[in-house]
Protein backbone atom coordinates (compact mmCIF):
# COMPACT_ATOMS: atom_id res chain seq x y z
CA UNK A 1 0.00 0.00 0.00
CA UNK A 2 1.80 3.02 -1.26
CA UNK A 3 0.24 6.46 -1.03
CA UNK A 4 1.07 8.22 -4.27
CA UNK A 5 -0.41 11.45 -2.96
CA UNK A 6 -0.82 12.64 0.58
CA UNK A 7 -1.86 15.92 2.14
CA UNK A 8 -1.51 16.99 5.77
CA UNK A 9 -3.72 19.70 7.22
CA UNK A 10 -3.83 21.42 3.86
CA UNK A 11 -5.47 24.84 3.88
CA UNK A 12 -5.70 28.10 1.99
CA UNK A 13 -7.24 31.41 3.00
CA UNK A 14 -8.32 34.14 0.61
CA UNK A 15 -8.47 37.27 2.71
CA UNK A 16 -10.60 36.05 5.59
CA UNK A 17 -12.33 33.29 3.62
CA UNK A 18 -10.98 29.82 4.34
CA UNK A 19 -11.61 28.12 1.00
CA UNK A 20 -9.85 24.90 2.04
CA UNK A 21 -9.37 23.98 5.70
CA UNK A 22 -7.33 21.26 7.34
CA UNK A 23 -7.76 18.72 4.58
CA UNK A 24 -5.77 15.55 5.18
CA UNK A 25 -6.16 12.60 2.86
CA UNK A 26 -4.13 10.14 0.87
CA UNK A 27 -4.58 8.45 -2.45
CA UNK A 28 -3.13 5.06 -3.21
CA UNK A 29 -1.43 4.09 -6.41
CA UNK A 30 -3.90 3.27 -9.19
CA UNK A 31 -6.83 4.21 -7.02
CA UNK A 32 -9.84 5.99 -8.53
CA UNK A 33 -11.04 8.58 -6.06
CA UNK A 34 -13.79 11.12 -6.56
CA UNK A 35 -14.42 14.39 -4.81
CA UNK A 36 -17.98 15.62 -4.43
CA UNK A 37 -19.45 18.62 -2.72
CA UNK A 38 -21.73 21.56 -3.48
CA UNK A 39 -20.60 24.52 -5.58
CA UNK A 40 -18.11 26.67 -3.73
CA UNK A 41 -17.07 23.81 -1.44
CA UNK A 42 -13.44 24.31 -2.43
CA UNK A 43 -12.96 21.39 -4.83
CA UNK A 44 -11.31 23.35 -7.62
CA UNK A 45 -9.23 25.24 -5.08
CA UNK A 46 -8.03 21.92 -3.66
CA UNK A 47 -6.96 20.88 -7.18
CA UNK A 48 -5.19 24.21 -7.60
CA UNK A 49 -3.22 23.43 -4.45
CA UNK A 50 -2.36 19.93 -5.64
CA UNK A 51 -1.26 21.02 -9.11
CA UNK A 52 0.67 24.04 -7.86
CA UNK A 53 -1.46 26.83 -9.35
CA UNK A 54 -1.99 28.03 -5.78
CA UNK A 55 0.34 27.80 -2.80
CA UNK A 56 -1.27 26.71 0.49
CA UNK A 57 -1.27 29.00 3.49
CA UNK A 58 -1.12 25.94 5.69
CA UNK A 59 -0.19 22.26 5.55
CA UNK A 60 1.86 19.99 3.32
CA UNK A 61 1.58 17.95 0.15
CA UNK A 62 3.59 14.81 -0.59
CA UNK A 63 3.92 13.04 -3.91
CA UNK A 64 5.35 9.53 -3.65
CA UNK A 65 6.68 10.44 -0.23
CA UNK A 66 8.43 13.55 -1.53
CA UNK A 67 7.38 16.93 -0.19
CA UNK A 68 6.10 19.08 -3.08
CA UNK A 69 4.33 21.83 -1.15
CA UNK A 70 6.59 24.54 -2.55
CA UNK A 71 7.14 23.05 -6.02
CA UNK A 72 6.11 24.89 -9.17
CA UNK A 73 3.54 23.69 -11.68
CA UNK A 74 6.31 22.66 -14.07
CA UNK A 75 8.11 20.63 -11.42
CA UNK A 76 4.91 18.87 -10.45
CA UNK A 77 4.12 18.07 -14.07
CA UNK A 78 7.61 16.65 -14.35
CA UNK A 79 6.97 14.53 -11.26
CA UNK A 80 3.85 13.07 -12.83
CA UNK A 81 0.83 15.20 -11.95
CA UNK A 82 -1.47 15.96 -14.87
CA UNK A 83 -4.46 18.20 -14.54
CA UNK A 84 -7.52 19.14 -16.52
CA UNK A 85 -9.42 22.33 -15.95
CA UNK A 86 -13.07 22.98 -15.25
CA UNK A 87 -12.95 25.55 -18.01
CA UNK A 88 -11.79 24.00 -21.22
CA UNK A 89 -8.16 24.67 -21.82
CA UNK A 90 -6.87 24.11 -25.31
CA UNK A 91 -4.93 26.35 -27.70
CA UNK A 92 -7.73 27.68 -29.92
CA UNK A 93 -5.59 28.75 -32.88
CA UNK A 94 -3.59 25.55 -33.15
CA UNK A 95 -4.88 22.46 -34.90
CA UNK A 96 -6.05 19.50 -32.87
CA UNK A 97 -2.91 17.61 -33.82
CA UNK A 98 -0.64 20.51 -32.88
CA UNK A 99 -2.30 20.80 -29.50
CA UNK A 100 -1.54 17.18 -28.69
CA UNK A 101 1.87 17.25 -30.33
CA UNK A 102 2.87 20.07 -28.01
CA UNK A 103 2.04 17.87 -25.05
CA UNK A 104 3.82 14.87 -26.61
CA UNK A 105 7.00 16.81 -27.25
CA UNK A 106 6.90 18.28 -23.77
CA UNK A 107 6.54 14.82 -22.30
CA UNK A 108 9.44 13.46 -24.39
CA UNK A 109 11.62 16.27 -23.19
CA UNK A 110 10.63 15.83 -19.55
CA UNK A 111 11.24 12.12 -19.59
CA UNK A 112 14.39 11.91 -21.65
CA UNK A 113 16.02 15.22 -20.79
CA UNK A 114 16.45 17.46 -23.77
CA UNK A 115 19.67 17.93 -25.58
CA UNK A 116 21.02 14.49 -26.27
CA UNK A 117 17.65 13.14 -27.16
CA UNK A 118 16.37 13.81 -30.59
CA UNK A 119 12.97 12.54 -31.58
CA UNK A 120 11.83 12.87 -35.13
CA UNK A 121 8.84 14.91 -35.98
CA UNK A 122 7.07 11.91 -37.35
CA UNK A 123 7.41 10.03 -34.07
CA UNK A 124 5.73 12.92 -32.29
CA UNK A 125 2.92 12.99 -34.79
CA UNK A 126 2.36 9.26 -34.54
CA UNK A 127 2.16 9.48 -30.78
CA UNK A 128 -0.16 12.47 -30.95
CA UNK A 129 -2.44 10.56 -33.31
CA UNK A 130 -2.43 7.65 -30.88
CA UNK A 131 -3.67 9.83 -28.04
CA UNK A 132 -6.30 11.38 -30.29
CA UNK A 133 -7.49 7.86 -30.95
CA UNK A 134 -7.67 7.04 -27.25
CA UNK A 135 -9.69 10.20 -26.67
CA UNK A 136 -12.07 9.24 -29.48
CA UNK A 137 -11.03 12.14 -31.69
CA UNK A 138 -10.01 10.28 -34.84
CA UNK A 139 -10.16 12.26 -38.10
CA UNK A 140 -10.24 15.61 -36.35
CA UNK A 141 -6.48 16.20 -36.37
CA UNK A 142 -6.42 19.04 -38.89
CA UNK A 143 -9.32 20.98 -37.42
CA UNK A 144 -8.47 24.18 -35.56
CA UNK A 145 -9.29 23.65 -31.89
CA UNK A 146 -11.43 26.77 -31.91
CA UNK A 147 -13.81 25.08 -34.34
CA UNK A 148 -14.45 22.00 -32.19
CA UNK A 149 -17.74 21.43 -30.44
CA UNK A 150 -17.57 21.83 -26.67
CA UNK A 151 -17.56 18.09 -26.02
CA UNK A 152 -14.78 17.60 -28.53
CA UNK A 153 -12.72 20.28 -26.83
CA UNK A 154 -12.96 18.36 -23.58
CA UNK A 155 -11.84 15.23 -25.38
CA UNK A 156 -8.92 17.15 -26.85
CA UNK A 157 -8.02 18.36 -23.40
CA UNK A 158 -8.12 14.77 -22.23
CA UNK A 159 -5.87 13.70 -25.11
CA UNK A 160 -3.34 16.40 -24.17
CA UNK A 161 -3.44 15.33 -20.58
CA UNK A 162 -2.88 11.68 -21.51
CA UNK A 163 -0.03 12.67 -23.81
CA UNK A 164 1.84 13.95 -20.77
CA UNK A 165 1.63 10.36 -19.47
CA UNK A 166 1.01 11.44 -15.89
CA UNK A 167 0.81 8.95 -13.07
CA UNK A 168 -1.73 11.04 -11.23
CA UNK A 169 -4.63 12.55 -13.15
CA UNK A 170 -6.66 15.40 -11.71
CA UNK A 171 -9.94 15.75 -13.60
CA UNK A 172 -12.08 18.76 -12.75
CA UNK A 173 -15.65 18.24 -13.93
CA UNK A 174 -14.78 16.75 -17.30
CA UNK A 175 -18.43 16.75 -18.32
CA UNK A 176 -19.12 20.34 -17.28
CA UNK A 177 -21.03 22.26 -19.91
CA UNK A 178 -21.36 19.22 -22.12
CA UNK A 179 -24.53 18.40 -23.93
CA UNK A 180 -26.15 15.18 -22.77
CA UNK A 181 -25.26 13.27 -25.91
CA UNK A 182 -21.55 14.04 -25.42
CA UNK A 183 -21.39 12.78 -21.85
CA UNK A 184 -21.29 9.04 -22.64
CA UNK A 185 -18.28 9.54 -24.93
CA UNK A 186 -16.16 11.29 -22.30
CA UNK A 187 -17.29 8.72 -19.76
CA UNK A 188 -16.09 6.06 -22.14
CA UNK A 189 -12.70 7.77 -22.39
CA UNK A 190 -12.38 7.90 -18.60
CA UNK A 191 -13.43 4.27 -18.31
CA UNK A 192 -10.85 3.31 -20.90
CA UNK A 193 -8.14 5.07 -18.92
CA UNK A 194 -9.30 3.42 -15.72
CA UNK A 195 -9.36 -0.02 -17.27
CA UNK A 196 -5.78 0.28 -18.43
CA UNK A 197 -5.10 0.30 -14.70
CA UNK A 198 -1.84 2.24 -14.59
CA UNK A 199 -3.19 5.62 -13.54
CA UNK A 200 -4.20 7.14 -10.27
CA UNK A 201 -7.22 9.33 -10.82
CA UNK A 202 -8.80 12.10 -8.77
CA UNK A 203 -12.13 13.17 -10.23
CA UNK A 204 -14.37 16.10 -9.37
CA UNK A 205 -17.86 15.51 -10.72
CA UNK A 206 -21.49 16.29 -10.04
CA UNK A 207 -23.05 13.42 -11.93
CA UNK A 208 -23.67 10.96 -9.09
CA UNK A 209 -24.34 7.90 -11.22
CA UNK A 210 -21.01 8.41 -12.91
CA UNK A 211 -19.25 8.82 -9.54
CA UNK A 212 -20.87 5.68 -8.13
CA UNK A 213 -19.95 3.71 -11.19
CA UNK A 214 -16.29 4.72 -11.46
CA UNK A 215 -14.99 5.42 -7.97
CA UNK A 216 -13.10 3.15 -5.63
CA UNK A 217 -13.49 5.75 -2.93
CA UNK A 218 -15.25 9.08 -2.53
CA UNK A 219 -14.40 12.18 -0.52
CA UNK A 220 -17.02 14.74 0.40
CA UNK A 221 -15.93 18.36 0.68
CA UNK A 222 -18.19 20.84 2.42
CA UNK A 223 -17.35 24.46 3.21
CA UNK A 224 -13.69 23.74 2.56
CA UNK A 225 -13.57 20.86 5.02
CA UNK A 226 -13.36 17.15 4.43
CA UNK A 227 -16.74 15.94 5.67
CA UNK A 228 -16.44 12.25 4.96
CA UNK A 229 -14.47 9.67 3.07
CA UNK A 230 -15.28 6.08 2.11
CA UNK A 231 -16.44 3.64 -0.51
CA UNK A 232 -19.39 4.69 -2.64
CA UNK A 233 -21.66 2.53 -0.46
CA UNK A 234 -20.36 4.04 2.77
CA UNK A 235 -20.82 7.54 1.45
CA UNK A 236 -24.39 6.81 0.37
CA UNK A 237 -25.16 5.43 3.80
CA UNK A 238 -23.33 8.13 5.75
CA UNK A 239 -25.93 10.09 7.70
CA UNK A 240 -23.77 13.15 8.08
CA UNK A 241 -23.31 13.32 4.32
CA UNK A 242 -26.97 12.74 3.73
CA UNK A 243 -28.12 15.46 6.04
CA UNK A 244 -25.44 17.97 5.10
CA UNK A 245 -25.39 17.55 1.41
CA UNK A 246 -26.68 14.52 -0.42
CA UNK A 247 -30.20 14.60 0.93
CA UNK A 248 -31.65 17.28 -1.27
CA UNK A 249 -29.04 17.35 -3.97
CA UNK A 250 -28.77 13.67 -4.66
CA UNK A 251 -32.40 13.43 -5.74
CA UNK A 252 -31.88 16.42 -7.91
CA UNK A 253 -28.91 14.87 -9.66
CA UNK A 254 -30.41 11.44 -10.16
CA UNK A 255 -33.58 12.86 -11.59
CA UNK A 256 -31.46 14.96 -13.92
CA UNK A 257 -29.53 12.09 -15.48
CA UNK B 1 4.58 55.40 -63.44
CA UNK B 2 8.33 55.29 -62.98
CA UNK B 3 8.08 57.41 -59.90
CA UNK B 4 5.28 55.25 -58.56
CA UNK B 5 7.35 52.07 -58.95
CA UNK B 6 10.42 53.69 -57.47
CA UNK B 7 8.56 54.93 -54.43
CA UNK B 8 6.95 51.52 -54.02
CA UNK B 9 10.27 49.68 -54.15
CA UNK B 10 11.75 52.18 -51.77
CA UNK B 11 8.82 51.68 -49.43
CA UNK B 12 9.11 47.92 -49.67
CA UNK B 13 12.79 48.05 -48.75
CA UNK B 14 12.12 50.30 -45.77
CA UNK B 15 9.22 48.03 -44.86
CA UNK B 16 11.47 44.97 -44.79
CA UNK B 17 13.96 46.72 -42.52
CA UNK B 18 11.17 47.73 -40.16
CA UNK B 19 9.85 44.19 -40.33
CA UNK B 20 13.19 42.75 -39.20
CA UNK B 21 13.10 45.12 -36.26
CA UNK B 22 9.43 44.46 -35.48
CA UNK B 23 9.66 40.66 -35.78
CA UNK B 24 11.58 40.31 -32.53
CA UNK B 25 9.50 42.95 -30.80
CA UNK B 26 6.19 41.34 -31.65
CA UNK B 27 7.26 37.87 -30.51
CA UNK B 28 8.79 39.28 -27.33
CA UNK B 29 5.56 41.07 -26.54
CA UNK B 30 3.30 38.27 -27.73
CA UNK B 31 5.09 35.63 -25.72
CA UNK B 32 5.80 37.31 -22.38
CA UNK B 33 4.01 40.68 -22.68
CA UNK B 34 7.37 42.33 -22.26
CA UNK B 35 7.58 45.94 -23.39
CA UNK B 36 11.12 46.32 -24.67
CA UNK B 37 12.12 49.87 -25.50
CA UNK B 38 15.77 48.85 -25.68
CA UNK B 39 15.12 47.00 -28.93
CA UNK B 40 16.13 50.09 -30.94
CA UNK B 41 19.40 50.16 -29.00
CA UNK B 42 20.19 46.61 -30.11
CA UNK B 43 19.41 47.70 -33.66
CA UNK B 44 21.81 50.66 -33.40
CA UNK B 45 24.52 48.48 -31.88
CA UNK B 46 24.17 45.99 -34.71
CA UNK B 47 24.55 48.88 -37.09
CA UNK B 48 27.65 50.37 -35.48
CA UNK B 49 29.42 47.11 -34.73
CA UNK B 50 28.62 45.73 -38.19
CA UNK B 51 29.72 48.90 -39.99
CA UNK B 52 32.89 49.08 -37.94
CA UNK B 53 33.78 45.54 -38.99
CA UNK B 54 32.71 46.21 -42.58
CA UNK B 55 34.95 49.27 -42.83
CA UNK B 56 37.79 47.47 -41.07
CA UNK B 57 37.79 44.31 -43.17
CA UNK B 58 36.24 45.76 -46.30
CA UNK B 59 33.94 42.73 -46.28
CA UNK B 60 30.23 43.40 -46.18
CA UNK B 61 29.55 39.78 -45.25
CA UNK B 62 31.89 40.09 -42.26
CA UNK B 63 29.90 43.16 -41.21
CA UNK B 64 26.63 41.24 -41.39
CA UNK B 65 28.02 38.31 -39.41
CA UNK B 66 29.49 40.69 -36.84
CA UNK B 67 26.18 42.51 -36.46
CA UNK B 68 24.28 39.26 -35.93
CA UNK B 69 26.87 38.11 -33.43
CA UNK B 70 26.68 41.32 -31.40
CA UNK B 71 22.88 41.12 -31.58
CA UNK B 72 22.82 37.63 -30.09
CA UNK B 73 25.31 38.60 -27.40
CA UNK B 74 23.53 41.82 -26.41
CA UNK B 75 20.20 39.99 -26.61
CA UNK B 76 21.45 37.45 -24.09
CA UNK B 77 22.77 40.13 -21.74
CA UNK B 78 19.63 42.26 -22.03
CA UNK B 79 17.25 39.39 -21.38
CA UNK B 80 19.21 37.99 -18.44
CA UNK B 81 20.01 41.18 -16.60
CA UNK B 82 17.56 43.81 -17.76
CA UNK B 83 14.33 42.00 -18.66
CA UNK B 84 14.24 39.00 -16.31
CA UNK B 85 14.23 41.04 -13.09
CA UNK B 86 11.11 42.90 -14.25
CA UNK B 87 8.94 40.11 -15.68
CA UNK B 88 5.27 40.92 -15.30
CA UNK B 89 5.68 44.58 -14.37
CA UNK B 90 5.04 46.89 -17.31
CA UNK B 91 5.91 50.15 -15.59
CA UNK B 92 9.28 48.82 -14.47
CA UNK B 93 9.84 47.37 -17.94
CA UNK B 94 9.26 50.72 -19.61
CA UNK B 95 11.54 52.54 -17.18
CA UNK B 96 14.40 50.06 -17.19
CA UNK B 97 14.39 49.37 -20.93
CA UNK B 98 14.15 53.08 -21.78
CA UNK B 99 17.04 53.68 -19.41
CA UNK B 100 19.04 50.86 -20.97
CA UNK B 101 18.25 52.26 -24.42
CA UNK B 102 19.83 55.57 -23.42
CA UNK B 103 22.86 53.78 -21.98
CA UNK B 104 23.28 51.81 -25.21
CA UNK B 105 23.01 54.94 -27.36
CA UNK B 106 25.46 56.91 -25.23
CA UNK B 107 27.94 54.04 -25.20
CA UNK B 108 27.87 54.07 -29.00
CA UNK B 109 28.94 57.68 -28.97
CA UNK B 110 31.65 57.00 -26.39
CA UNK B 111 33.13 54.16 -28.42
CA UNK B 112 32.68 55.40 -31.98
CA UNK B 113 32.43 59.15 -31.49
CA UNK B 114 29.49 61.53 -31.70
CA UNK B 115 29.68 62.11 -35.45
CA UNK B 116 27.71 60.42 -38.17
CA UNK B 117 29.51 57.65 -40.02
CA UNK B 118 29.11 57.42 -43.79
CA UNK B 119 28.56 53.97 -45.32
CA UNK B 120 28.23 52.79 -48.90
CA UNK B 121 27.15 49.39 -50.22
CA UNK B 122 29.83 46.95 -51.39
CA UNK B 123 30.73 47.16 -55.07
CA UNK B 124 28.63 44.14 -56.07
CA UNK B 125 25.50 45.73 -54.60
CA UNK B 126 26.15 49.20 -55.99
CA UNK B 127 24.31 50.56 -58.99
CA UNK B 128 21.08 49.45 -60.53
CA UNK B 129 19.43 47.24 -63.11
CA UNK B 130 17.46 48.76 -65.90
CA UNK B 131 14.28 46.93 -66.77
CA UNK B 132 12.45 48.69 -69.55
CA UNK B 133 12.85 52.29 -68.50
CA UNK B 134 12.61 51.47 -64.81
CA UNK B 135 15.72 51.62 -62.67
CA UNK B 136 15.90 49.11 -59.85
CA UNK B 137 18.56 49.97 -57.34
CA UNK B 138 20.42 46.77 -56.49
CA UNK B 139 20.84 47.40 -52.81
CA UNK B 140 17.12 47.98 -52.34
CA UNK B 141 16.30 44.78 -54.16
CA UNK B 142 18.84 43.04 -51.96
CA UNK B 143 17.14 44.30 -48.80
CA UNK B 144 13.74 43.17 -50.06
CA UNK B 145 15.09 39.70 -50.84
CA UNK B 146 16.75 39.40 -47.42
CA UNK B 147 13.55 40.56 -45.69
CA UNK B 148 11.42 38.03 -47.54
CA UNK B 149 13.93 35.26 -46.87
CA UNK B 150 13.94 36.09 -43.16
CA UNK B 151 10.16 36.09 -43.12
CA UNK B 152 10.18 32.69 -44.83
CA UNK B 153 12.68 31.39 -42.32
CA UNK B 154 10.72 32.63 -39.30
CA UNK B 155 7.49 31.33 -40.76
CA UNK B 156 9.02 27.92 -41.36
CA UNK B 157 10.50 27.81 -37.85
CA UNK B 158 7.19 28.75 -36.26
CA UNK B 159 5.18 26.29 -38.33
CA UNK B 160 7.48 23.31 -38.55
CA UNK B 161 9.80 23.09 -35.56
CA UNK B 162 9.30 22.01 -31.99
CA UNK B 163 10.32 25.35 -30.57
CA UNK B 164 8.11 27.12 -33.10
CA UNK B 165 5.08 25.22 -31.88
CA UNK B 166 5.91 26.17 -28.30
CA UNK B 167 6.25 29.83 -29.31
CA UNK B 168 2.91 29.85 -31.13
CA UNK B 169 1.22 28.15 -28.21
CA UNK B 170 2.93 30.51 -25.76
CA UNK B 171 1.61 33.55 -27.61
CA UNK B 172 -1.90 32.15 -27.16
CA UNK B 173 -1.57 31.15 -23.50
CA UNK B 174 1.75 30.98 -21.75
CA UNK B 175 0.41 29.74 -18.41
CA UNK B 176 -1.02 26.73 -20.13
CA UNK B 177 2.25 26.02 -21.91
CA UNK B 178 3.89 26.03 -18.50
CA UNK B 179 1.30 23.69 -17.12
CA UNK B 180 2.34 21.24 -19.84
CA UNK B 181 5.73 21.20 -18.14
CA UNK B 182 7.52 23.43 -20.65
CA UNK B 183 10.00 26.00 -19.34
CA UNK B 184 8.72 29.02 -21.23
CA UNK B 185 11.34 31.33 -19.75
CA UNK B 186 14.09 29.38 -21.43
CA UNK B 187 12.21 29.52 -24.73
CA UNK B 188 11.70 33.24 -24.23
CA UNK B 189 15.45 33.76 -23.84
CA UNK B 190 16.03 32.08 -27.22
CA UNK B 191 13.29 34.12 -28.85
CA UNK B 192 14.70 37.29 -27.36
CA UNK B 193 18.19 36.50 -28.69
CA UNK B 194 16.81 35.69 -32.14
CA UNK B 195 14.82 38.93 -32.09
CA UNK B 196 17.91 40.89 -31.08
CA UNK B 197 19.89 39.26 -33.89
CA UNK B 198 17.25 40.32 -36.42
CA UNK B 199 17.23 43.85 -35.02
CA UNK B 200 21.01 44.00 -35.34
CA UNK B 201 20.82 42.61 -38.88
CA UNK B 202 18.28 45.28 -39.71
CA UNK B 203 20.62 47.92 -38.29
CA UNK B 204 23.49 46.65 -40.41
CA UNK B 205 21.42 46.50 -43.60
CA UNK B 206 20.05 49.98 -43.11
CA UNK B 207 23.51 51.59 -42.95
CA UNK B 208 24.41 51.57 -46.68
CA UNK B 209 20.74 52.17 -47.50
CA UNK B 210 20.50 55.36 -45.43
CA UNK B 211 24.10 56.27 -46.27
CA UNK B 212 24.93 57.35 -42.72
CA UNK B 213 24.48 55.98 -39.21
CA UNK B 214 24.16 58.03 -36.07
CA UNK B 215 23.71 57.48 -32.34
CA UNK B 216 19.98 58.22 -32.23
CA UNK B 217 18.93 55.99 -35.10
CA UNK B 218 17.64 53.38 -32.66
CA UNK B 219 14.79 55.48 -31.29
CA UNK B 220 13.74 56.67 -34.73
CA UNK B 221 13.21 53.20 -36.14
CA UNK B 222 11.99 51.64 -32.90
CA UNK B 223 8.97 53.95 -33.04
CA UNK B 224 8.10 52.68 -36.51
CA UNK B 225 8.59 49.10 -35.34
CA UNK B 226 6.23 49.68 -32.41
CA UNK B 227 3.62 51.07 -34.77
CA UNK B 228 4.01 47.96 -36.92
CA UNK B 229 3.65 45.65 -33.92
CA UNK B 230 0.41 47.35 -32.93
CA UNK B 231 -1.06 47.37 -36.43
CA UNK B 232 0.05 43.82 -37.19
CA UNK B 233 -1.19 42.35 -33.93
CA UNK B 234 1.04 41.34 -31.03
CA UNK B 235 2.82 38.07 -31.65
CA UNK B 236 1.77 37.83 -35.28
CA UNK B 237 4.67 37.55 -37.73
CA UNK B 238 2.57 37.62 -40.90
CA UNK B 239 0.67 40.60 -39.52
CA UNK B 240 4.01 42.28 -38.87
CA UNK B 241 5.34 41.90 -42.39
CA UNK B 242 2.07 43.15 -43.87
CA UNK B 243 1.94 46.09 -41.49
CA UNK B 244 5.63 46.86 -42.05
CA UNK B 245 5.06 46.90 -45.81
CA UNK B 246 2.12 49.23 -45.30
CA UNK B 247 4.07 51.56 -43.02
CA UNK B 248 7.11 51.46 -45.33
CA UNK B 249 5.14 52.30 -48.46
CA UNK B 250 3.08 55.01 -46.79
CA UNK B 251 6.27 56.47 -45.37
CA UNK B 252 7.92 56.42 -48.79
CA UNK B 253 5.06 58.18 -50.56
CA UNK B 254 4.52 60.67 -47.75
CA UNK B 255 8.24 61.46 -47.60
CA UNK B 256 8.07 62.37 -51.27
CA UNK B 257 4.85 64.38 -51.30
CA UNK B 258 4.40 65.73 -47.74
CA UNK B 259 7.58 64.87 -45.85
CA UNK B 260 6.65 66.68 -42.65
CA UNK B 261 3.60 64.45 -42.15
CA UNK B 262 5.33 61.13 -42.75
CA UNK B 263 5.51 59.91 -39.16
CA UNK B 264 2.23 61.57 -38.22
CA UNK B 265 0.31 59.54 -40.80
CA UNK B 266 1.72 56.26 -39.51
CA UNK B 267 0.85 57.32 -35.96
CA UNK B 268 -2.64 58.15 -37.18
CA UNK B 269 -3.07 54.72 -38.75
CA UNK B 270 -1.97 53.14 -35.48
CA UNK B 271 -4.42 55.24 -33.51
CA UNK B 272 -7.26 54.28 -35.85
CA UNK B 273 -6.35 50.61 -35.60
CA UNK B 274 -6.18 50.86 -31.81
CA UNK B 275 -9.59 52.47 -31.79
CA UNK B 276 -11.42 50.03 -34.02
CA UNK B 277 -9.37 46.85 -33.80
CA UNK B 278 -7.23 47.05 -30.68
CA UNK B 279 -6.00 43.49 -31.17
CA UNK B 280 -4.37 44.59 -34.46
CA UNK B 281 -5.47 44.34 -38.08
CA UNK B 282 -4.23 40.79 -38.46
CA UNK B 283 -4.53 39.55 -34.89
CA UNK B 284 -4.75 35.87 -34.02
CA UNK B 285 -5.97 36.26 -30.47
CA UNK B 286 -9.75 36.71 -30.79
N1 LIG C 1 -8.34 32.95 -6.32
C1 LIG C 1 -9.36 33.12 -5.45
N2 LIG C 1 -9.47 34.25 -4.75
C2 LIG C 1 -10.48 34.43 -3.86
N3 LIG C 1 -11.42 33.51 -3.62
C3 LIG C 1 -11.37 32.36 -4.29
C4 LIG C 1 -10.35 32.09 -5.25
N4 LIG C 1 -10.54 30.85 -5.77
C5 LIG C 1 -11.64 30.38 -5.17
N5 LIG C 1 -12.15 31.26 -4.27
C6 LIG C 1 -13.31 31.04 -3.40
O1 LIG C 1 -13.13 29.82 -2.76
C7 LIG C 1 -14.36 29.12 -2.65
C8 LIG C 1 -14.24 27.75 -3.26
O2 LIG C 1 -14.21 27.85 -4.67
P1 LIG C 1 -13.99 26.60 -5.61
O3 LIG C 1 -12.80 25.86 -5.17
O4 LIG C 1 -13.97 27.09 -7.02
O5 LIG C 1 -15.29 25.73 -5.38
P2 LIG C 1 -15.83 24.45 -6.14
O6 LIG C 1 -14.86 24.07 -7.21
O7 LIG C 1 -15.99 23.42 -5.09
O8 LIG C 1 -17.16 24.84 -6.71
C9 LIG C 1 -15.41 29.99 -3.32
O9 LIG C 1 -16.08 30.71 -2.32
C10 LIG C 1 -14.59 30.90 -4.19
O10 LIG C 1 -15.24 32.13 -4.35
MG1 LIG D 1 -15.06 23.94 -9.30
Amino acid sequence: MVAILETKNLGITFGTHQAVQDVSFSVEKNEFKSIIGPNGAGKTTLFNLLSGQLKPTKGEIYLKGQQITGSSVVERTRLGIGRSFQITNVFPNLTVLENVRLAVQSQAKLRYQAFTHYRSYQKFEEKALHWLHVALLDHKENTLAINLAHGEKRKLEMAMLLALEPELLLLDEPTAGMSLEDVPAILQVIKKIKEEGDKTILLIEHKMDMIMDLSDRIMVLFNGKLLAEGTPREIMDNELVQSAYLGGLYDEFTSQS
Amino acid sequence: MELFINLTINGLATGMLIFLLAAGLTLIFGLMSVLNFAHGGLFAWGSYAGVWLYLLTNSFIAGIIGAIFIGILLGFITEKWIIQPVYGNHVQQILITLGFMIVLSELLKVIWGPNQIAVTPPAYLTGSWEIGNILIIKYRAFIIVVGLLMYGLIYYMLKHTKIGLIVRAGVINKEMVQSLGINIKRIFLYVFMAGAAMAALSGMLIAPYAGVIHGNMGMEYAILAFIVVVIGGMGNITGSILAATLVGIIGSFMAYYVPELSLAVNMLIMAVVLLFRPQGLFALKG
